[in-house]
C-alpha cells in the first residue's frame, strides 16, 4: 500500500508537471486580454515532437545527443527525492537536498556541453550566459536550502518540509520569508521566466536558455521541454512546502492542498511575468545577487538565533 | 542662573535676526557679551572665592526650591563653570573684535578679497545672530547635566557655527563648511551611540543618563559597556575636539573662517568638545576605569601632538599653522586629562591658557590678513616694518603659545611633564618633549620669517590696525602672561575643584 | 508581536542593501525615508502595549523621517538639478558585498557584546549594519545629497540601536536630538544649494582645494 501510494505520487508529479507552464500561459493571456494557448498545449507539443525524427548536424558528436537525455534523467531523479504534499519521495534519503543541487548542476553542465558541441556562436553565447548566471543562482539555491535545514534541524528535504509547521512561521518568520523570496527569484531565473529571460523570445541575441535548444529537434526537444517543466515543478514544490506548511492526516487532503498551492505558484509566476518587463541582460546578475543576498541573510539570521 | 545664561544670548540672537539697523545690532552683540560675561564672572567669583552654595561631598548643585531633590537639566559644577568662564571671556573679546570687523567689512567688502577672490559676504544679521546663538549653545554645553542634553548642545554648536564659517561666500569656505558639517555631525552621531551604550551600562542599576545619577551609581555600571561607551563618546567628541586621526576638518574650517570665528572655534568650541570627553572620563573614573580611559586619552593625545608637529613643518598657510597648533594643544590637554591627578590640573590650566592665547593669535592673524591680503607665509614678510604694533602682538602670541615663560601655557605644559616624569612614564615624557621642540622650531621659523623677513618689494605704506581689533588680543596676552606669574586664588580653587571632580577616585 | 518586529528588521536590512546598490538619487532618498518609517514603527511593535506618549512620539518621528526629510532632500535635488545617476567610487557589487559582510560582522559583534537581551532577534546587528551602510554612503558616494542621506541612515541606525537597548530618554532629550537632526538636514540642504550654485554641480570630489598634501598655489 505504501509503495503504491509513493508510486502514485511520483507518477502524478511526472504527469502533472507540463500543466504548470500551461497555467502560467493562461494567466499571462488573461492579463493581456488574449485568448491564449490551450492549457494543455505542452502535452500536445510533446506528443507531436515525440513522433518526429531528429536531424543532426554533421559537426555534432554523441555529446550533443546525450545532453537532453541527461538533463531529463537528472530532472526525473530530482523529482524522485522531492516530497509531494508533505510525503517523502521514493528516493528520499538523509542529505538529499545536496543531491538535488548536484543534479541541477549536472543537468546544466550537460546542457552547456551539448550547446558547445554544436560549435555555433549563438549557442556558445547562450552557454556562457547560462554559466554566468549559475554563478549567482546556485549559491543562492544552496544557501536557501541550508537556511531551511538550519530552521528545521533536518538534512533531508522530506524531513525539512515535514517539520515545517505554521508554528515555524511564527517562530522564524523572517528566515522563511527571506528563503521564499530567494527561492522565487532562483525559480524565475532557473526556469528562464520573465525578469531574467523570456521563454517566448525569438531573437537569438537576447536568449539565454532557449538559444541552447535551437539545434535540437524531435524527441530531444521534447526531452528538453519536459525537463524544463519538471524543473519548474521542482522549484514550485519547494516554495509550496516552505510557504504553506500544512499537514493533516489524510494524504488525499494533503495532496489536493499541495496541488492547489502549485497552481497558485504558477499563477504567481504568470502575474510576475505580466507585471514586469524583462530586465536588461546586464541587470540580471543584480537580480540574482538579490536572491543570493536574501538567502545569505536568511542563513545569517538563522545561525544567530 | 544657568538657564538665564543660556536664554540671554538666545533671545538676543533672535533679536539680532530681526534688527534692521547694523549699528544697533553691533551694540546688541556687545551688550549681550558684557552682560553674559559679568553674570558669569560673578558666578565664578562667588563659587571660587566663597564656595557659594557648594558642598564638597556631592559637588555643586542648584536645585530649584520648588523641586526639592530633583535633578536639574542645567546647572554648573566646577568643570562646567571653568569652561563657561573661558567661553564667556573669549566671547567678550570676540564681540569687540567682531563689531569692529563687521564695520570694516561693511566699509569695503570687496577690497578684502584675498588671492583674487571677491567676497560676497553673508548678511550681517545672520552672522551676528548665529554668533549669539552659538554662545547660547556653548553655555548649554557647559551647563548640561544630562548626557543626552550635552550631546544635543554639542551638535547645536556644530550647526550654529557652520553659517559662521561660510561668512565669506566663496568656494573654499564652502568646502570647509561642508567638511566641518559632515565630519562633525557624523562624529557626533557616534557620540550618540556612546550615550546609548552608557545608558545600557547603567540599565541594571537604573542610573539613567543624568550625570549625577551616573556618578552616584558608578559602581554599579557594567564595565564592558562603559568601556564601549567611552570609546564611542571619545571618538565622537574627539572628532569635534580635533584629536589626531579625526582632525581633518579642523585646519580647513579654521583657516577659511573669518578670524573672529576661527578664534571662537579654536578657543571656545574645542573646549566644549573637550568638556564632553571629560564628562565621559569623569564617569569612567568614578566607575574605577580611569586606567582604561586615561590610556586612550594619552594615546590619542600623543598622536595629535605628533600629527600636528609633522604637519606644521613646511606649512605654507599661517592660519592653517595656527589650526595645527590648536590640534597640538588639544593633544596636550588629552595627555594631561589622561594622566589625571595634578596633570589634570595642568590640562585645565592649559585649556584656559590655550583658549585665550589662540584666540588672540587668530585675532592678530586677521590683522595680518588685512595687511597683506594673503594667507601664504611666503608672501608675508617684514611685518615689523609694515606694522610694528601687529608684529609685536604676533611675536608675543608666538612666545606665549609655545609656552615660553612667563606664560600660563608654560605652567600647564610643565605641570603635565612633571607629572609624566613623576609617574615614571618616560616614553610619554620623551615623545612629548621632543615633539614640543619640533613644534617650537616649526613655529619659530614661520613667525620669524613673517616678522623679520625681507619683503620682495617695499610696502607702499604702513598698516594701521583699528584699535578695537588690537585691544582684545592685547588683553588676552596680558592675562595669559599674568597667569604664568601667579594663578589667583579663586581660579586656583576652581581649577582644583574641577580637577578633583573629574579625576574622581584618582 | 515579535514576528512583525522581526520582519521589520529584515525590511530594514534589505533597505540597507537596496540603498547600497541604488543608482538613482531619488530612489536612494525614498529608500532612506522608508527605512526611517520602518524604524519609527519598530517601538510600537516591540513594546507591545503602545501607550500614548510612545504613539505620539512614533508618529512624530515617522512624519519627520518619512515626509519632511525626503521632501527637503527631493527639493534640494530639484533645485540643484542633480538628476544624473549617483556615481559611486566603488562598484555596486563591491558595495553590496561590503554591506553583507558588515551585517555578518555585526551579527558576530552583536552576539559578543554583553548587551541586555531584547526580545527582537537581530535588532542590534541590524542597527550596526545600518550605521555601517550610512558610512558607506557617506564615504563612497560623490554627490553631496547622498552624503546627507548617509548621515540620515547613520541616524536611523543609532535610533534603532537605542530602541534595542531600551534606553529610555526623557522626552525633552529626545526632542532635542530630533531637533538637532532636523536642523542638521536643513543646514546641509542649504549648504548643498550653495555648493550647486558655486560649482554648478554637487559632486563633492570638487571640494578638494583645502589640503596639506596638494602643492597648489592656493595652499
Amino acid at each position: 500500500m505504501e509503495t503504491l501510494e509513493t508510486a502514485t505520487r511520483f507518477a502524478a508529479a511526472l504527469l502533472l508537471a507540463p500543466l504548470l507552464p500551461g497555467i502560467v500561459n493562461r494567466v499571462k493571456a488573461l492579463f493581456a486580454g488574449r485568448k491564449g494557448r490551450p492549457t494543455l498545449q505542452l502535452y500536445y507539443d510533446l506528443a507531436k515532437l515525440a513522433r518526429k525524427v531528429p536531424v543532426y548536424s554533421r559537426t555534432t558528436t554523441w555529446v550533443f545527443k546525450a545532453g537532453p537525455a541527461a538533463g531529463l534523467a537528472a530532472a526525473v531523479c530530482a523529482l524522485g527525492v522531492l516530497p509531494f504534499g508533505g510525503r517523502p519521495g521514493p528516493l528520499a534519503f538523509e542529505g538529499d537536498f545536496l543531491f538535488i543541487i548536484g543534479l541541477l548542476a549536472f543537468s546544466r553542465f550537460m546542457t552547456v556541453l551539448a550547446a558547445l558541441d554544436t560549435g555555433s556562436a549563438f549557442e556558445g553565447m547562450g552557454a556562457s550566459r547560462e554559466a554566468q548566471f549559475a554563478v549567482f543562482s546556485e549559491p543562492a539555491f544552496f544557501l536557501s536550502l541550508a537556511a531551511l535545514s538550519r530552521v528545521t534541524g533536518e538534512f533531508s528535504l522530506a524531513g525539512m518540509f515535514l517539520s515545517l509547521t505554521p508554528d515555524s512561521w511564527r517562530a522564524a518568520a523572517p528566515v522563511l520569508a527571506l528563503v521564499t523570496a530567494a527561492l522565487f527569484i532562483v525559480m524565475l531565473a532557473e526556469n528562464c521566466r520573465v525578469p531574467a529571460d523570456d521563454p517566448d523570445t525569438h531573437l537569438e541575441l537576447t536568449m539565454i536558455h532557449e538559444v541552447m535548444a535551437l539545434d535540437h529537434g524531435g524527441p530531444e526537444l521534447a526531452y528538453i521541454l519536459y525537463g524544463a517543466s519538471l524543473k519548474l515543478w521542482l522549484f514550485a514544490a519547494l516554495i509550496a512546502a516552505a510557504v504553506l506548511p500544512r499537514h493533516s492526516g489524510s494524504w488525499l487532503y494533503d495532496g489536493a492542498f499541495f496541488l492547489a498551492a502549485m497552481g497558485g505558484i504558477a499563477a504567481a509566476v504568470g502575474i510576475a511575468e505580466s507585471a514586469m518587463a524583462r530586465l536588461r541582460m546586464l541587470k540580471v546578475p543584480y537580480m540574482l545577487m538579490g536572491g543570493l543576498i536574501f538567502a545569505a541573510l536568511a542563513l545569517l539570521f538563522q545561525t544567530g538565533r | 542662573m544657568a538657564v538665564v545664561l543660556i536664554v540671554l544670548p538666545l533671545l538676543s540672537g533672535a533679536a539680532a535676526f530681526l534688527l534692521r539697523d547694523d549699528a544697533a545690532r553691533r551694540r546688541l552683540l556687545l551688550w549681550t557679551a558684557w552682560l553674559h560675561f559679568l553674570l558669569t564672572a560673578g558666578r565664578i567669583l562667588a563659587y571660587g572665592r566663597w564656595g557659594w552654595a557648594y558642598s564638597v561631598a556631592e559637588g555643586f548643585r542648584e536645585t530649584p526650591f520648588w523641586l526639592p531633590g530633583a535633578w536639574e537639566w542645567f546647572s554648573f559644577d566646577a568643570p562646567g563653570l571653568l569652561f563657561l568662564g573661558v567661553t564667556s571671556l573669549l566671547f567678550l573679546g570676540a564681540a569687540h573684535y567682531a563689531a569692529a570687523y563687521l564695520a570694516e567689512e561693511k566699509r569695503d567688502p570687496g577690497e578684502k578679497g584675498e588671492n583674487g577672490f571677491i567676497f560676497n559676504n553673508a548678511p550681517e544679521a545672520v552672522f551676528t545672530g548665529c554668533l549669539l546663538l552659538f554662545l547660547s549653545a556653548m553655555t548649554a554645553v557647559a551647563a548640561a547635566r544630562h548626557l543626552g542634553l550635552l550631546w544635543a548642545a554639542v551638535e547645536a554648536t556644530t550647526l550654529l557655527s557652520a553659517p559662521l564659517i561660510y561668512f565669506h561666500r566663496h568656494k573654499r569656505s564652502l568646502e570647509a563648511t561642508w567638511k566641518y558639517l559632515l565630519i562633525c555631525s557624523v562624529g557626533i552621531a557616534l557620540a550618540l551611540m556612546g550615550n546609548l551604550f552608557m545608558g545600557a551600562a547603567g540599565l541594571r542599576g537604573g542610573a539613567g543618563l543624568h550625570l549625577d545619577g551616573l556618578l552616584a551609581g558608578a559602581a554599579g555600571l557594567d564595565s564592558q559597556l562603559l568601556k564601549a561607551a567611552f570609546i564611542f563618546l571619545f571618538v565622537g567628541y574627539g572628532t569635534k575636539m580635533g584629536l589626531a586621526p579625526f582632525h581633518t576638518w579642523l585646519p580647513d574650517a579654521h583657516s577659511e573662517a573669518p578670524a573672529v570665528v576661527s578664534a571662537l572655534l579654536s578657543g571656545a568650541l574645542l573646549n566644549c568638545a573637550f568638556l564632553g570627553v571629560l564628562r565621559a572620563a569623569q564617569v569612567c573614573g568614578a566607575a574605577g576605569l580611569a586606567d582604561f580611559s586615561g590610556g586612550i586619552l594619552v594615546l590619542f593625545g600623543l598622536a595629535s601632538l605628533v600629527t600636528a608637529a609633522l604637519f606644521m613643518l613646511g606649512q605654507r598657510d599661517y592660519k592653517r599653522m595656527l589650526a595645527y597648533s590648536s590640534i597640538e594643544h588639544m593633544g596636550i590637554l588629552a595627555i594631561g586629562a589622561g594622566m589625571g591627578g595634578r596633570a589634570l590640573y595642568g590640562a585645565l590650566l592649559g585649556a584656559v591658557g590655550h583658549s585665550l592665547t589662540k584666540a588672540g593669535l587668530f585675532f592678530v592673524s586677521g590683522l595680518v590678513l588685512a595687511a597683506y591680503r594673503t594667507k601664504q607665509i611666503k608672501d608675508v614678510k617684514g611685518l615689523l616694518r609694515r606694522s610694528p604694533a601687529v608684529a609685536a602682538l604676533w611675536l608675543a602670541g608666538f612666545l606665549l603659545i609655545t609656552g615660553t615663560p612667563p606664560s600660563g601655557i608654560f605652567l600647564a605644559k610643565f605641570v603635565i611633564l612633571k607629572e609624566a616624569v613623576a609617574g615614571g612614564r618616560w616614553a610619554v615624557a620623551g615623545v612629548y618633549l621632543f615633539f614640543l621642540a619640533v613644534v617650537f622650531a616649526a613655529m619659530a621659523k614661520i613667525f620669524i620669517e613673517t616678522t623679520f623677513g625681507e619683503p620682495a618689494q617695499e610696502p607702499e605704506r604702513g598698516f594701521e590696525p583699528p584699535r578695537a581689533m588690537v585691544r582684545p588680543a592685547l588683553v588676552f596676552f596680558v592675562l595669559v602672561a599674568a597667569l604664568g606669574l601667579c594663578v589667583p586664588s579663586w581660579l586656583d580653587a576652581v581649577l582644583n575643584l574641577a580637577a578633583g571632580a573629574i579625576g574622581g577616585a584618582r | 508581536m515579535n514576528t512583525f518586529a522581526e520582519l521589520t528588521i529584515v525590511l530594514i536590512i534589505l533597505l540597507n542593501m537596496a540603498m547600497s546598490v541604488s543608482g538613482s538619487l531619488a530612489s536612494c532618498i525614498r529608500l532612506a525615508a522608508a527605512q526611517g518609517v520602518a524604524a519609527g514603527l519598530l517601538p510600537l511593535m516591540a513594546a507591545g502595549g503602545a501607550h500614548g506618549r510612545a504613539v505620539a512620539f512614533a508618529a512624530f518621528i515617522i512624519a519627520l523621517k518619512g515626509l519632511v526629510f525626503p521632501w527637503l532632500m527631493l527639493r534640494a535635488r530639484e533645485l540643484t538639478g542633480a538628476r544624473k545617476e549617483i556615481d559611486p567610487l566603488i562598484g555596486y557589487p563591491a558595495s553590496i558585498t561590503l554591506c553583507l559582510a558588515a551585517f555578518a560582522a555585526s551579527a558576530w559583534l552583536g552576539s559578543r557584546l554583553p548587551l541586555p537581551q531584547s526580545g527582537v532577534a537581530y535588532i542590534i546587528p541590524a542597527s550596526l549594519a545600518t550605521i555601517f551602510t550610512g558610512f558607506l554612503l557617506i564615504t563612497t558616494r560623490v554627490k553631496a545629497i547622498t552624503q546627507v542621506v548617509g548621515y540620515l541612515v547613520v541616524e536611523n541606525g543609532v535610533y534603532i540601536f537605542g530602541l534595542a537597548l531600551f534606553v529610555e530618554q526623557p522626552l525633552m532629550v529626545e526632542l532635542a536630538i530630533l531637533l538637532d537632526v532636523f536642523v542638521a538636514v536643513f543646514v546641509m540642504g542649504i549648504a548643498i544649494f550653495h555648493i550647486s550654485r558655486e560649482f554648478d554641480h554637487i559632486d563633492t570630489d570638487a571640494l578638494s582645494q583645502l589640503s596639506d598634501w596638494r602643492r597648489g598655489e592656493e595652499g
